[in-house]
Order: structure tokens, then C-alpha cells, then sequence
């Protein structure tokens, strides 16, 4: 049998904030890098084809599952996980305590993801619809069925940032 | 780690070309929601890959010269969809990708890959025949343009000729100035899910808003590629515009489709959706247009 020769590839990029680099295995996923390079472990690994949304992060302030995105496509990337939501002193941020007071997390499998794809949603500043809402967070799963509690976290959270009254 | 040979990054267009020819039984992969998926469940395990998802000057929207839409091959659905060149010229198109998958999947998916793939289910296939398409390859003796409905050979085939990536789909102008569109998307679920059918209709009105000047509606998954309706086609050119030429145009789709039986639904089933989804399209279509019934 033919020998596998591994190829490995230097990618830069910035995490939460901070310029990194890391010499990896081309066979990477994102996942896999961020995970086993950085730590992240808030960077679930589920389905690990697209599907579940577990290993969501933004990559220049888009979401995308990390375990159907090459490692070495990082490079030159802006990337942020959950653990760069937190404050200086481990802080919650606004979404997140959201999530704990809505009780939109039981197991907290899906919780980093879903969180993830909210910040995209918050950051836009725009208003959004329910239906709206649904529609951009149905790329994940929760099978402790909290989809509408997440819902709630994320709607109170984008009402409190608009500075507006959350309608009943 | 995914199961891979090789991977191959192309620098540019002429060396994503290169590696084509130096390595001729290499997968390209543009966004990855396909090949990479296929290599987790073993299909496409321990490939070369050729990687041109850097390559941004296959990014973004523009007009060409002539006037017609240029959509590069790796412009992402999302983008698509948030054009505001497609919002003011085939809006239906950015509606059709904006049904792809789900969120994070509209980020990765592109539009290349998307038609690359030959696969008769593809959200933005149906649109494309609809608007007659023309796909543009990069290859060793230059660019080559061929529509789209020739491009598609059969299931999963495509005319990709050896050294060739696909740069841009592009619709010419008389085919998408002055015309307003609709698509369905027919699917057991409203997320993360493939179509059981995909319908897209689209209209050209006369200036009085009375008469179809021309109506095209094209199906996915209605045949082993996506295919044109031509019989409803003809039957509603020139006609005015009521509910009976709707109802005529919709049964009229069953002269050209051909949909199989499968998991997902039955042939029978496939038949009565495609002439009420053609229906409500056409409506749709109209309306938009600013038709009234």
C-alpha cells in the first residue's frame, strides 16, 4: 500500500481578537484546529457534516459550522468562538445570560452554536420578525427541545440592544 | 481530519487550471458543503483535492458591459441573496439560494459548486434554466461559454472538460430585463432539507400589464436534471392574462417533465405538485409583475 505523506500548512489568523498562528495537519477541519491547537471546546463536535450546528463559529462576522470548513482556509481569517464572548474577569455577555435566564439551555450541547449565529443576528442591528428569527437560527439543533426559550433569549436580547420594548 | 490524499490550493484562476491538468483525477472544491460532507460518509475518501475557495476574484456581482448579470462561481448564497444587483434584477434567484440548506450552509454554499455538482434537486438550478443561464469555464485554451441546459449531461454530470474550473454564471440581459419571478420549494421540512420539487416561473408582461409576453417555468427533481417546460411555455406567450390561462399553463407542464419515484415522494405526487406549484408560481409571477386577474 502506498505511504501517506503528511502535508502540513502554516495558517494565520486572528481568535477572539488575538493574531495566531499554527502549523497544521492540510486533513483539518476547523474544528479539529480549533479544538485540538487552541482549546476551544466550546466548539462542539455533532454531526460533523453540516447539519447540527454544534461546532458553529464566525468566521468575519458570518457564521459557518467549522467541520465542514478546512483548517487551512482560516488564513487570513478573523475567527470567533463562544470563549470570546466573555469579559475581561469571565463576564457573561448579554446574550448569554439571556440563555441562562430564559432556561434556553438544558444540556448545552447546542448552546455555543446557537449563542454564535445570535451574535451574527444582534450584530446586524437590525429588528427582526419571529418568523425571521426562526428562519435565521434553523441551522441548529437542540434535542432537549428549547427552541422556544432560545427564541425568547435572543429576541429580549435584540429588543434590550434596539433600546426598545419587548412587544407581548 | 478528513480522509484526503492531497490538497492542492490554487493561487489564482491560471493555477487552479494548472493543478487541474498536473492532477487530472483531483475533486475541486469551492465551499465544501458537498465534497467534504461526501468524504465524512466515504464516497470521495482519500481524494486530492484542489482548493479554490480562496480565490476572491470569483467573488461578487456585477454588469458586464453588454448588460448582462455576472454572478462569480463562488459568490456565496447568502450574498446572493443580499445582492442588490440580483434584488433589482432576478430577485427570484436570491429567494431560490435563500432556501438552500440553512443559514450557515447559505455561507459556505456557492453558487459553483452548486450547478458543478449536476444534481436535479439543486435550489438555484431551476431558476438558472429558467433565465437561460450561461455558464462560464476557464480552461488551458481559454474561456468557454456554453448554456447552462447543455451543460447539464446527466445525473451528477456536468460539462467540466479536463483543466477546466467554473468561473461565473451569467444571464444576459433579454432574458432577465423586465421580467418578475417566483419559486417554490416543495420539502418535507422549512430548514435543512432538499427538494422534493423545486418550481420557478417567471413573467414578462406587455406594457399595459394585460398580455404574457413571455412566460418560462423551469422544474428540479421533475427529471433527472432540471429541465424547461416548453409546452406551458408556448401556451401562454402572447395570451391575456386570467385565471384559466393559469390553470391551462400549469396543466400544461406535464407535456415536458418526467419525475421519477424515490424515497422522498412518489412519481404520482411529483406530477400533482408540479402543476399546482407551476400555478401558484405563475400567479405569483404575475402579481409581481403587476398583473391583475
Amino acid at each position: 500500500m502506498e505511504k501517506h505523506v503528511t502535508q502540513y500548512q502554516t495558517v494565520h489568523f486572528n481568535l477572539n481578537g488575538r493574531d495566531v498562528e499554527r502549523t497544521v495537519d492540510v486533513r483539518a477541519s476547523l474544528t479539529d484546529m480549533l479544538r485540538n491547537d487552541f482549546r476551544m471546546t466550546s466548539v462542539k463536535k455533532g454531526c460533523e457534516v453540516g447539519e447540527c450546528g454544534a461546532c458553529n463559529v464566525l468566521i468575519d462576522g458570518e457564521a459557518f459550522n467549522s467541520c465542514i470548513y478546512l483548517a487551512v482556509w482560516a488564513e487570513g481569517k478573523h475567527i470567533r468562538t463562544l470563549e470570546g464572548l466573555l469579559g475581561p474577569n469571565g463576564e457573561l455577555s448579554d446574550i448569554q445570560q439571556a440563555f441562562v435566564d430564559e432556561a434556553a439551555i438544558q444540556c448545552g450541547f447546542c448552546s455555543p452554536g446557537f449563542i454564535l449565529t445570535a451574535v451574527e443576528i444582534l450584530e446586524s442591528g437590525k429588528e427582526y420578525t419571529d418568523e425571521e428569527l426562526r428562519k435565521l437560527l434553523s441551522g441548529h439543533l437542540c434535542r432537549c427541545t428549547g427552541y422556544e426559550n432560545i427564541l425568547r433569549a435572543v429576541k429580549k436580547t435584540m429588543y434590550r440592544r434596539l433600546g426598545k420594548p419587548m412587544p407581548e | 481530519m478528513y480522509d484526503m490524499k492531497a490538497l492542492y490550493q490554487a493561487k489564482d484562476v491560471a493555477d487552479a487550471v494548472a493543478l487541474r491538468l498536473q492532477h487530472p483525477d483531483a475533486q475541486i472544491i469551492a465551499g465544501g458543503s458537498d465534497v467534504l460532507v461526501q468524504m465524512r460518509e466515504g464516497k470521495r475518501a482519500g481524494v486530492e483535492l484542489i482548493s479554490i475557495y480562496g480565490l476572491d476574484e470569483l467573488r461578487g456581482v456585477r454588469l458586464e458591459a453588454d448588460g448582462a448579470l455576472r454572478i462569480g462561481s463562488l459568490t456565496s448564497f447568502s450574498h446572493i441573496t443580499r445582492d442588490p444587483l440580483i434584488q433589482k434584477h432576478v430577485n427570484v434567484l436570491g429567494e431560490a439560494v435563500d432556501q438552500v440548506g440553512g443559514p450557515q450552509i447559505r455561507n459556505i454554499g456557492t453558487i459553483g459548486g452548486n450547478t458543478c455538482n449536476g444534481v436535479t434537486s439543486a435550489d438555484s438550478a431551476s431558476t438558472l434554466f429558467a433565465y437561460d443561464a450561461v455558464i462560464e469555464l476557464m480552461g488551458p485554451d481559454g474561456i468557454r461559454r456554453v448554456p447552462i441546459q447543455e451543460f447539464y449531461i446527466r445525473a451528477g454530470k456536468v460539462d467540466i472538460r479536463p483543466g477546466e474550473i467554473q468561473t461565473a454564471v451569467l444571464i444576459a440581459k433579454d432574458s432577465y430585463e423586465n421580467t418578475h419571478g417566483h419559486y417554490i420549494k416543495y420539502a418535507m421540512r422549512n430548514a435543512m432539507d432538499i427538494a422534493t420539487l423545486g418550481t420557478s416561473v417567471n413573467v414578462r408582461l406587455s406594457d399595459d400589464r394585460r398580455t404574457v409576453e413571455r412566460a418560462r417555468v423551469a422544474f428540479g427533481v421533475a427529471g433527472p436534471i432540471p429541465l424547461r417546460a416548453v409546452h406551458a411555455e408556448e401556451l401562454a406567450a402572447g395570451q391575456p392574462i386570467s385565471a384559466e390561462l393559469a390553470e391551462s399553463f400549469a396543466r400544461a407542464v406535464r407535456e415536458d417533465i418526467n419525475p421519477r419515484d424515490s424515497w422522498r415522494a412518489a412519481k404520482d405526487f411529483r406530477m400533482h405538485i408540479a402543476v399546482e406549484s407551476a400555478r401558484r408560481a405563475f400567479l405569483e409571477s404575475v402579481k409581481l409583475a403587476g398583473g391583475e386577474l
